[in-house]
């Protein structure tokens, strides 16, 4: 298949399938699809950092009219296990039961309720009588590996399940280092050495829709489970081995969910709604309300140091990248999101030497996990404003040093070997990349020669700044997605696939590559997926796999049952195979005979060789190709106020093939806004005592439409080979990029580095006071 | 109480305790496009028209609708015949998953009606009070272009 191929759908902005049903109110959420009678779970929560529970006692709740249930630790099982809803065996340490008779963070779970309405559920609550032996907190990252430091995980049944670091004893929740070349002989080949520390912040995913989950006995025994989940089939695992249940007593279904960027990848309500369905015999309905979401699961602040080494002549001698990465008081995530700060970071320069090591704590602070960008957002900050302050010590210009060091085609780096996903990695070389010209077409779309360095005079000060980025496309040789596709009558097909849509328009996409394939309308694909009774597997949506792993196992699927058809018509037709192929909803001869895909369903169903025409395909990637990216701003700072303005911000993007230009401009656009989001305003604010002071949208503020700069979205083709019609992944990537590059622009307008987010007023106002002592 | 309220178009009586709040009355009769997100006025997400202004339902009581008329989504359009401002949003690729989008669309809609022309700044001001993870609001701004111009014709 070459590049210039023409396709007919893959590569247009077909409408997303689901869209007008979503925009007419259509009801198709979790909360959507409630029985006429359910009951209502609330969750008692700690408003200790670190304590144990002493005693319980919910008798009172339980005898309050219309309680049906009330579990804690004494009455559910303790199952050790982990929330990241991760392939089997998963990389995160089983820390964590259902109800525990440790409380961890300011939120904890103590206690759920079933009732017959919200008030009745917080009414009994209240009524648990709990006494708790209050413990030393660890409330600051940097405290947790000190000797003598609480110890979070005392409990002595907390392991890992894969062979890696893990030592609760000392607040350790996960390691892992690698040194590829000679670090000394690096430095002192170096004439600049740069060493910096970078610091970024708690941040919330803040998916509209809170995580909400219904579990329906049903009459067979069996348990239902409707879900806004990112991984139905981890759901189904993970909620099994909490219950000790055989999983094929569990179907669970995502229906439409409200947004999840990593913090749906976690098994956090399901668990609770089973238990209490189960022991109440009826429906349950668990929502999180806004403030649960907020201690739900965040993204890992991180304390990153990074040291350099260069020649007067832009070349790299040596990088070392540590990580200390909070993960707050389970470990959720906590390997793998510190492998992504070295693995999706460290390749796209040509580092000659090489060192890399991550620790992640217990804290007693809010537990982390997945959030779009995973790992990579953070130590891309420190990577990319680095690489600014380097370019300006030189007197290089930004850009130009970042192109003379990037990564070329053909070439590969000893990374993608020595950090996988919690284990070793997969050797791979780029063979799509097309980072060179993002760069020129971003730097004309900003002004990036005209713009830099002029920063104006008085009290508005403009800049410009950039950054370069690369993601990956899913964990080759871990992760496996699978499709069906049986025909119908009218020539239309049913595609059952595990991927899951979380809004992103994978349902689409997906759609789509079948579409091209089988050489029919959109409208003759009916795509359901997520559905762990009827589809196959899949591990979900996460690390940016959807299109290029599930694609691939869609393309797959419809390339067998296009062979299927195409045997059925030569019958039919009278034609050798080889002159047949698909097209319009027909089986097209050389000659130009043709015969309707629904002639030959209705044959084969009805009249003659009577067979359903299925196939069905899986595929594990080998490769997790890099999609790239330059990024763009200009900013205004104002020096008397310290408030930075975003004026505009410029993408260019090399996803592959854009399977769906319009969704993909949409997956970088929505990446971008929430990073600007996170650049400039998004942060937790904590009491003495570890609660979150700002756990609300009126407090925590999240950028609104009137927020947003003027935006520029670029996508720049590349054909990778091993993608589906050449492409690769397009969702995290574009989150990476704004906290380095408003950085590097507020440098551009002020002189000041920036190396600690978000950039409030108040921070920026402090840097330049501290400027202006250092120059009086 | 007894509540009298028209919802697009059509009357309904209610019998509601006057404390209930309006979207989980609205959400309980069936009009499930009106989401919580928050509960405290400040996603959007709840937003219905009322008398023709967009309003959060999480921030109302039920007994304050006596006598009035809400619209909501579904009130605006079908799939089979959508309100051009829903085709808008759909063209657009204004949705991504949705969950924000009754509410934008509304209130566009309440824009609209009262400023047939406006400009990107004066849309982004109009839809500031809902809030959108996923889409990065540039192709809901577009979509609101999008619709005022057919609209218009
Ligand atoms: S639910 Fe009403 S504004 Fe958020
Ligand atoms: S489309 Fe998901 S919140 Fe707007």
């Amino acid at each position: 298949m070459s590049p210039k191929r023409q396709f007919q759908v893959v590569g247009k902005s077909v409408p997303k399938k689901d869209s007008m049903a979503l925009a007419t109110g259509g009801p198709m959420f979790t909360a959507d699809m409630l029985p006429p009678k359910y009951l209502v779970a609330r969750v008692l929560r700690s408003p200790h950092a670190h304590a144990r529970i002493s005693s319980i006692d919910s008798s009172k709740a339980e005898a309050l009219d219309g309680v049906h249930a009330v579990l804690h630790h004494g009455n559910t099982p303790r199952v050790m296990r982990t929330t990241a809803g991760q392939g089997a065996p998963e990389p995160s340490p089983y820390d964590f039961t259902t109800f525990d008779n440790k409380v961890r963070f300011v939120g904890d779970r103590v206690a759920a309720v079933a009732a017959e309405n919200a008030q009745i559920a917080e009414k009994a609550l209240s009524l648990i009588e709990v006494e708790y032996e209050v413990l030393d907190p660890i409330l600051e990252v940097r405290d947790a590996l000190l000797p003598g430091a609480p110890v979070i995980h005392d409990e002595p049944d907390c392991r890992v399940v894969i062979p890696v670091p893990y030592e609760p004893s000392r607040n350790l929740a996960s390691h892992v280092d690698m040194v590829v070349g000679d670090l000394d002989a690096g430095y002192e080949q170096a004439d600049l050495v740069i060493d910096h520390e970078y610091e970024c912040q708690y941040a919330q995913h803040c998916p509209i829709e809170p995580h909400v989950c219904l579990a329906e006995p049903m009459p067979d025994g069996r348990l239902r489970l409707t879900t806004s989940t990112q991984v139905p089939f981890h759901v189904r695992r993970i909620v099994a081995q909490a219950m000790q249940w055989p999983v094929s007593k569990i179907h669970v279904v995502k229906p439409r969910i409200g947004g999840g960027f990593g913090t749906k990848q976690e098994v956090l309500i399901e668990d609770v709604a089973a238990f209490l369905a189960v022991r109440t015999r009826m429906p349950v309905l668990f929502e999180l309300d806004r403030s649960e979401e907020f201690t739900s699961r965040t993204r890992h602040p991180m304390v990153v140091r990074l040291k350099t080494g260069v020649k007067k002549d832009g070349s790299l001698t040596a990088v070392d990248l540590n990580v200390l990465s909070n993960t707050g008081a389970y470990g959720s995530h906590a390997l793998t999101v510190s492998c992504n700060c070295g693995s999706k970071v460290l390749p796209l320069y040509r580092w000659p030497n090489i060192g890399f090591a991550a620790d992640a704590v217990y804290t007693n602070m809010p537990v982390a996990g997945a959030y779009r960008g995973y790992g990579a957002t953070q130590a891309y900050i420190a990577m990319e404003i680095q690489m600014d302050e380097i370019a300006t010590s030189l007197g290089m210009d930004p850009l130009e040093f970042r192109r003379a060091n990037l990564v070329r085609k053909g070439e590969t780096s000893p990374v993608f070997k020595a950090l996988g996903e919690g284990r070793e990695g997969v050797d791979q070389a780029i063979e799509s990349i097309g980072i060179d010209k993002c760069l020129r077409l971003g730097a004309k779309a900003i002004g990036w020669k005209r713009n830099r360095g002029r920063p104006g005079k008085g009290r508005f000060r403009r800049g410009v700044g950039m950054c370069c980025l690369m993601q990956g496309s899913s964990i080759p040789e871990v992760d496996m997605g699978s499709a069906s596709l049986k025909l119908n009558e009218d020539g239309s097909f049913n595609l059952l696939v595990g991927a899951t849509d979380l809004g992103t328009g994978s349902d689409t996409v997906l759609s789509q590559i079948a579409a091209e394939v089988l050489g029919v309308d959109i409208d003759k694909i009916l795509v359901y997926s997520s559905d762990t009774d009827l589809t196959p597997f899949d591990v979900g949506a996460y690390a940016s796999s959807t299109t290029y792993l599930s694609g691939e196992a869609v393309r797959k699927a419809a390339l067998d049952i296009a062979t299927q058809i195409r045997k059925v018509a030569s019958a039919m037709m009278q034609k050798p195979l080889k002159d047949l192929h698909l097209k319009d909803g027909h089986v097209i001869a050389k000659d130009g005979q043709s015969l309707g895909l629904d002639r030959i369903a209705l044959r084969t169903l009805y009249e003659e060789d009577q067979h359903q025409i299925a196939a069905f395909a899986s595929h594990v990637t080998k490769k997790s190709p890099p999609p790239f990216s330059a990024h763009f701003a200009q900013v205004t700072v104002d020096i008397m106020t310290g408030m930075v303005k975003v004026e505009k911000y410029v993408t260019a993007t090399d996803c592959g093939t854009a399977i769906n230009p319009q969704l993909a401009e949409g997956q970088v656009e929505g990446a971008v806004v929430n990073g600007l989001s996170y650049a400039l305003c998004e942060e937790f604010l904590f009491d003495e005592n570890g609660r979150m002071k700002n756990d609300s949208f009126g407090q925590y503020r999240i950028f609104s439409s009137r927020d947003v700069p003027e935006m520029e979205t670029i996508l720049v083709p590349t054909y990778e080979k091993t993608g589906p019609f050449g492409a690769k992944s397009v969702s995290e990537i574009g989150i990476n990029g704004p906290i380095p590059t408003i950085s590097n622009a507020i440098f551009d307008a002020v002189g000041i580095r920036l190396r600690t987010s978000p950039f409030t007023p108040e921070r920026v106002l402090q840097a330049l006071d501290t400027q202006e002592n250092l120059h009086r | 109480m007894e509540i009298h309220v028209t919802i697009n178009g059509k009357q309904h009586l209610w019998q509601e305790p006057p404390g209930e709040i309006l979207l989980n009355v609205l959400r309980k009769h069936g009009f499930n496009s009106v989401k919580f997100g928050c509960g405290e006025g400040e996603c959007g997400a709840c937003s219905i028209l009322l008398d023709g202004k967009s309003v959060r339902a999480c921030l109302l009581v039920a007994g304050q609708v006596h006598g009035r008329e809400i619209v909501t989504a579904e009130g605006l359009g079908t799939v089979d015949d959508p309100h051009p401002i829903q085709q808008a949003f759909v063209d657009s690729g204004a949705v991504q998953c949705g969950f924000c989008t009754p509410g934008m669309v509304l209130s566009t809609k309440a824009l609209l009606d009262k400023e047939p022309e406006p400009d990107r700044a004066r849309i982004k001001q109009a839809l500031d009070g809902n809030l959108c993870r996923c889409t990065g609001y540039v192709k809901i701004i577009d979509a609101v272009e999008k619709a005022a111009e057919r609209m218009k014709r």
